[in-house]
């Protein structure tokens, strides 16, 4: 757990892209029959099963998942970046997020950047850059400004989860709520 | 924290009801936008999300619930237990509740939302935080309720807030006469159909207008639930016309105050709709795809299972019987809608023309047991989702709609329209 939450919370991530279309929703990322459990390999070996049934063998650790619009529709499943995450997922940028998956994955330090229209494709590298709010495409040598997080998520996230911010601060701290990202 | 904020001087800008809500739990008056740390009234979690969120709580370094008479956990998305891992979770549950406190409502008591408006867990004016992605069903009696993943419930039970951004809303007016047989699902279906599911992201709803006012409870309920299908934060139903069994203060908008959107419909002349597989946006009306072939029938879920949805579905099959190739499932919302139709016969009803009852719980819908379809089939539900693998099978089709719809599929065997059997029953069934 620690390894993979500092991983997390570093500013800079490099993987190869994954990338998918619009309103991919909780059930497509994880089925509802297996996410009872608290057996994070179970829910890694059943992630993306019935978008894409060879996700699974192809992913590496540090991958990137690269979305349309509304990426994580559908249920209130923490289970759905857990799984992401749990199959070696490093990050997940999109054009945009459905909410509660875009809080979900912050909270357990899976970073979740929104981008604009790109033309980021499947095999290229990427950079995350979560310092510098930029998503790099490496491969075709392309920069793309993502939208700023608010700042309470940016702090979540650098704690490496919502579990390690209120260890550390017992309750959400005025101020990081306030003011721009 | 319930009811109205305290009034503001005349210079205060006119606020939404969300806006209003938050305000209150935020101790000063906040605007869309802004991101806010507000004191909550309730939490509650489920089978599905109640144990992962007792590991984040733990980890937190969780030594008791910042208020457990205002914690919930429900025993209700796998119930019961279709095998042991599901078992050792509900124990998992049943021994933090013993430790921490807390009321938990064990299997066969009802779906979590049914369960919080009926025990008026949750009231008008209230900060409601569930992990459950239909939370915003509690919009119907004029709360702002919320959806949350486990660890942010978690969070709340540590320290009784949660941090949230303000949200703009849309406001929906719907005017007009319902035709008969024409329900609050197709009013929702409608909605889902013209915004699409990314319609309201992190935004709120207010639904007002003639045909709201007249809306009872459970309506209110359907309405507000399907909010979550087009991406939005909450559903706030306006409270005009709302009957509870105890005294509130309705939370009403401000005039003037600030949309992002309003959309008006005429809903006088709404026909039964479907969405079509596989999304709740791909809506159709009923004429548009009558016959095509079914396989399963369900009505059940936190969208449709309450009394009148039942009654509506005994009304499609007093003393007729389904098709001889259709299952018809019917999971009450709760046992207390149960017993109210086993009192008044609607139970006998659907059971003589063929339904088969299976607990109150979310099973079939959120495809954990109990009606999982087979390859090819087709299955028409009146429940909230039908991405692909959603009962369980990706091979399987799911059809949404009234539970007036599904009824009149299971007695046909094929995607039927309701209102002409409906009208077919101005003459008692007794004497034809």
């Amino acid at each position: 757990m620690g390894t993979s939450l500092k991983r997390a919370s570093q500013a800079r991530l490099v993987g190869r892209a994954h990338v998918y279309g619009d309103h991919i929703d909780t059930d497509r990322i994880i089925p509802g029959k297996y996410t009872k459990t608290l057996d994070l390999s179970h829910l890694a070996e059943h992630v993306l099963e019935d978008l894409d049934p060879d996700f699974r063998q192809r992913v590496q650790p540090g991958d990137i998942l690269v979305a349309g619009a509304n990426f994580g529709c559908g249920s209130s499943r923490e289970q759905a970046p857990l799984a992401l995450k749990a199959a070696g997922v490093a990050a997940v940028v999109a054009r945009s997020f459905a909410r509660i998956f875009y809080r979900n994955a912050i909270n357990i330090g899976l970073p979740a950047v929104e981008i604009g229209p790109h033309r980021i494709r499947s095999g290229h590298r990427l950079e995350v850059d979560l310092r510098a709010g930029v998503v790099r495409d490496l491969t075709q040598g392309e920069e793309y400004p993502a939208t700023p997080m608010p700042r309470v998520m940016l702090a979540i996230l650098r704690a490496g989860g919502l579990v390690n911010y209120l260890r550390e601060h017992r309750d959400y701290r005025l101020g990081d709520e306030h003011g721009a990202p | 924290m319930a009811g109205n904020p305290p009034s503001h001087r005349d210079a205060a800008p006119a606020q939404t009801v969300a806006e209003k809500i938050l305000s209150a739990h935020v101790g000063r008056p906040v605007r869309a936008g802004e991101l806010v740390v507000a004191s909550v009234d309730g939490a509650m979690a489920t089978d599905a999300t109640g144990p992962l969120a007792i590991r984040a709580f733990q980890a937190m370094g969780g030594q008791a619930l910042w208020d457990p008479a205002r914690c919930f956990l429900v025993l209700d998305h796998a119930t019961p237990p279709p095998n042991e891992r599901i078992g050792n979770l509900h124990r998992l549950m049943r021994e933090f509740q013993q430790r921490m406190g807390g009321h938990l409502y064990e299997v066969g008591e009802g779906i979590c939302h049914q369960l919080m408006v009926e025990d008026a867990r949750v009231r008008p004016g209230e900060l409601f935080v569930g992990a459950d992605s239909h939370t915003p069903t509690y919009g119907a009696v004029n709360a702002f309720a919320v959806g949350v993943g486990s660890t942010d419930l978690a969070a709340v039970w540590l320290t009784g807030k949660i941090w949230l951004k303000v949200p703009e809303t849309i406001r929906i007016e719907l005017e007009g006469r319902l035709p008969k047989g024409i329900t609050a699902k197709d009013l929702a279906l409608f909605l889902v159909g013209h915004l699409g599911v990314a319609g309201a992201i992190y935004q709120a709803i207010e639904y007002t207008g003639s045909a709201i006012h007249g809306l009872s409870l459970a309506s209110r309920m359907t309405v507000a639930n399907m909010s979550a299908e087009m991406g939005a934060k909450t559903g706030l139903v306006d409270p005009t016309g709302l009957e509870l069994p105890y005294p509130f203060s309705p939370v009403h908008p401000d005039p003037g105050a600030p949309y992002a959107a309003v959309h008006r419909f005429d809903v006088s002349t709404l026909e039964p709709l479907v969405a079509a597989p596989h999304s709740p946006d791909r809506v159709v009306p009923v004429r548009e795809v009558v016959g095509q072939p079914i396989h399963q029938a369900f009505i059940g879920s936190c969208t449709n299972a309450r009394l009148e949805d039942l009654q509506m579905a005994a009304q499609v099959l007093r003393g007729k019987r389904i098709h001889p190739r259709v299952r018809l499932l019917i999971a009450p919302a709760s046992r207390r809608v149960f017993h109210a139709a086993l009192e008044d016969g609607t139970v006998q009803v659907l059971s003589q023309a063929g339904a088969t009852f299976i607990p109150a719980g979310c099973g079939p819908c959120v495809g954990t047991h109990q009606g999982i379809p087979g390859d090819g089939e087709a299955v028409i539900a009146s429940t909230n989702r039908n991405f692909q693998g959603r009962m369980g099978n990706p091979r399987a089709s799911i059809y949404l709609a009234s539970p007036a719809v599904v009824a009149a599929s299971a007695l046909v065997g094929a995607i039927a329209d309701p209102v002409p059997i409906l009208e077919s029953e101005e003459t008692p069934w007794e004497l034809r």
